[in-house]
């Protein structure tokens, strides 16, 4: 077990303890703050340098872990690969020494393949190197803003705040992720840090959604999904992957949504006190009606909000080995 | 006029083992017995405490010449698999363009003769083993080709492996099957299971290579052909195989170093070292695989040596090419699969040498090919293609001290145990005290 990101790298939620999953969580509700502020920006970083390396398209992450770094003043090199010379078969442990050589403190990448951030690790041991999506494997910034969400609402609720409830309010919570669990690395990041947290989870999907040989996660498999949105206190829906083929897993996108979509008659059977959550881009009309996704219980925009304290705090974190005061 | 002696050795013959002493005189083994006068000026290689047996034969090598010479050449292959006391090795056909004609055939045959040990060939099954058209089998048969097969992917189409099996089978030629249904295995770096599910990984599902297995078996019943099953990774396989053997089919299979070595849990690091076609299975399969060599499931040990340019090692795991460097400790680690100390001798050289002669058809000398005999039995008058293995003697492999022009071995730092001392091939010595003469 991982107990704090500190100076570590981040490639995967799994392995990481409670506390440090809630010291991340903790570390981000003080950047909140900061981005509240008039002027959003602390020198906590100032003169080291994060490479943002996407090797696979994306707007809205690489956004967010942009922001985040510049919040926290440091330089950004900000590299498009996908249609550079990877393209052209330069082998990652290139490109990596390429960007290397221009003096960089941090990696942030995304890349199409599994692994390849913990291949890039071993490549660049100096270098601090954060894991923005690696294939089907994780996400794991996204799981950890998807657990601060959810605790920041259920602490408001509580009449507490996030930081006082550390993890007590996950305990025995019901999370149900529902979609396309075969291809979500957003699935498995998920799946680490609400169990880690204590919450229970169970997973609703057609068979072929779901991964080979689940028996050995920490989950339950849901027979019957409307039973199951019944049981949440946390709906958890997944985009459907069909830029991976995840269109030929089921029938027909409309079976799927028949089947296993959050329709607007299943939301309306939720419970009041039950949160929707999505990590985006979301395939409106296919995994959720287009109307669930804008009602007041749904969090998708806070999610996206969230992603920037949750990034500045995991930059900070693990840059934290060197980094010369903290400039809080 | 040169000759050997070979001193004081367990001399491993087919049907027993004595200590003793076995001279060779112009490549033919001269006289054998338990302390010989040899004559003089004969080189003593002194071979206390080691096994003494016919030099191990590779059923499964990839020398990637021609079209990939940044990876191995034939040279360098076969220096390769001399260290690792091949006396003989299996070129495959997978090379860039495939060895798919007379001509192809004929240049890997030549350069193979220049080479310290015998380069056999395996040649295509069908026209740039596209698994669409056959290739002509019998013009490379003449040849001396005594095995085909696409390897790298096994035969996909059904009626295409059924026309081959009925087009060889009077060639008396044998067709050896790489086994996994690319509709089921397609698109998969790593063993499907929940290990894959976790890292991400898609996977090659252990029914990919079964399902081939036993069509391949039903279609060997029907024609009455033969099928070499190659390195079979699976429990489920290996009862497969030996259910058909015991329905009198001609089928045989081998299994590769890696597969009885290693398990699934290494592609946990995504090091693409470890990604290899069948893919590294789960513990409960290498088991199942080590039981099988003992016990005579199995027939041959055959390496899939498959060297890559180490750059193509750098690519992703999902992108990068399978395969892994097998010749040079090959012998160690089947020696330990066979339970070292405990290891039956009569077993060992069985697994790599006299079963996979017999697969190969090399048993006796051939004048087409130029190969001599290989798998012999230590009698006199055999072709004296010989290998002495000290099974005490301890050492660390270390991927840049190794032959291959690659470098991608999963075992670097991997201490093994039982070391090739003596390799001679042709009445040449090539390898004398572990190191190349």
């Amino acid at each position: 077990m991982i107990d704090t990101i500190r100076g570590q790298n981040l490639l995967s939620l799994e392995g990481l303890s409670r506390q440090a999953i809630i010291e991340v969580l903790d570390v981000a509700e003080s950047f909140v703050e900061v981005n509240q502020r008039a002027i959003k920006k602390v020198p906590a970083l100032k003169g080291r340098v994060v490479a943002s390396l996407f090797f696979e398209e994306s707007t809205r992450t690489r956004l967010s872990f942009e922001t985040a770094a510049k919040r926290l003043s440091a330089d950004v090199l900000s590299l498009a690969l996908a249609s550079s010379s990877v393209k052209k078969g330069e082998s990652l442990r290139d490109t990596i020494a390429t960007i290397d050589a221009l003096g960089i403190d941090a990696v942030v990448m995304r890349h199409q393949s599994s692994g390849a951030a913990l291949q890039v690790s071993r490549y660049v041991p100096h270098v601090r190197v954060i894991n923005a999506g690696d294939g089907l494997h994780q996400h794991p910034t996204q799981g950890l803003l998807d657990v601060f969400t959810v605790r920041q609402v259920l602490a408001q609720r509580h009449g507490t705040s996030g930081l006082q409830s550390r993890a007590e309010l996950f305990d025995g919570l019901h999370v149900l992720i529902v979609g396309d669990i075969r291809h979500s690395r957003v699935a498995r990041s998920d799946i680490a840090a609400y169990v880690a947290l204590g919450a229970r989870v169970r997973v609703a999907a057609p068979g072929t959604l779901l991964p080979e040989d689940l028996e050995s996660w920490p989950v339950e498999v849901a027979s019957d999904f409307d039973e199951a949105l019944d049981w949440a206190d946390v709906v958890g829906l997944l985009r459907l992957q069909r830029e991976r083929g995840s269109g030929s897993f089921v029938p027909s996108l409309g079976e799927f949504t028949a089947t296993y979509g959050l329709t607007m008659e299943r939301a309306k059977r939720l419970r009041p006190t039950t949160l929707i959550m999505h990590p985006g881009p979301m395939n409106r009309g296919v995994e959720i009606d287009s109307r669930v996704a804008d009602l007041p219980s749904s969090l998708i925009t806070r999610q996206v909000a969230n992603g920037v304290p949750i990034r500045m705090s995991v930059l900070y974190l693990t840059m934290a080995g060197s980094a010369e005061g903290s400039g809080l | 006029m040169s000759s050997f002696v070979f001193r004081q050795g367990l001399m491993v013959g087919a049907s027993s083992s004595y200590v003793g002493d076995l001279l060779v005189v112009d490549g033919v083994i001269a006289q054998v017995g338990a302390s010989i006068d040899a004559p003089a000026g004969a080189h003593e290689v002194d071979a206390t405490n080691c096994w003494v047996g016919p030099a191990f034969v590779d059923l499964h090598t990839h020398l990637r010449e021609p079209g990939r010479e940044e990876a191995e050449t034939i040279e360098s292959g076969a220096l390769a698999a001399a260290l690792g006391g091949f006396g003989a090795i299996m070129a495959m056909p997978n090379t860039e363009p495939a060895l798919d004609n007379v001509a192809l055939v004929s240049y890997v045959l030549e350069r193979g003769a220049r080479s310290v040990v015998d380069v056999m060939v395996a040649g295509a099954i069908s026209q740039g083993r596209r698994g669409e058209m056959l290739a002509p089998l019998a013009e490379m048969a003449a040849l001396g080709v005594r095995l085909f097969t696409d390897d790298g992917t096994g035969v996909q189409d059904p009626s295409l492996m059924r026309r081959a099996l009925t087009y060889s089978k009077p060639l008396g030629v044998r067709l050896a099957q790489h086994c996994e249904d690319e509709s089921l295995a397609g698109g998969g770096s790593m063993n499907e299971g929940a290990l894959s599910s976790r890292l991400g990984l898609v996977g090659r599902p252990a029914i990919a290579e079964e399902l081939m297995v036993q069509r391949d078996i039903e279609l060997v019943r029907l024609t009455g052909g033969a099928v070499h099953f190659m390195h079979l990774s699976t429990a489920r396989s290996i009862s497969l195989v030996v259910a058909a053997r015991d329905d009198g089919l001609a089928v045989s299979c081998e299994v590769a170093p890696h597969h009885f070595t290693l398990d699934e849990s290494a592609c946990a690091t995504f090091d693409p070292l470890f990604k290899v076609h069948p893919p590294l299975r789960p513990r409960s399969d290498v088991d199942a695989l080590r039981r099988a060599l003992a016990s005579g499931a199995v027939d041959a040990v055959a390496t899939d040596h498959a060297p890559h340019a180490a750059q193509l090692k750098d690519l992703p795991f999902d992108e990068a090419p399978p395969g892994m460097l097998g010749l040079e400790h090959a012998a160690s680690l089947t020696y330990e699969a066979l339970g070292a100390d405990d290891a039956d001798p009569a077993s060992f050289f069985r697994l790599l040498s006299r079963a996979p002669a017999r697969i190969a058809q090399v048993r006796s000398s051939d004048h087409r090919t130029r190969h001599g005999a290989h798998g012999v039995s230590l009698e006199a008058g055999e072709d004296a293609n010989l290998v002495v293995f000290d099974p005490h003697e301890r050492w660390t492999v270390r991927a840049d001290q190794l032959q291959s022009r690659s470098t991608n071995t999963p075992y670097d730092g991997r201490e093994l145990l039982g070391r090739v001392r003596t390799t001679l091939v042709r009445g040449r010595l090539v390898v004398d005290g572990g190191t190349l003469a």
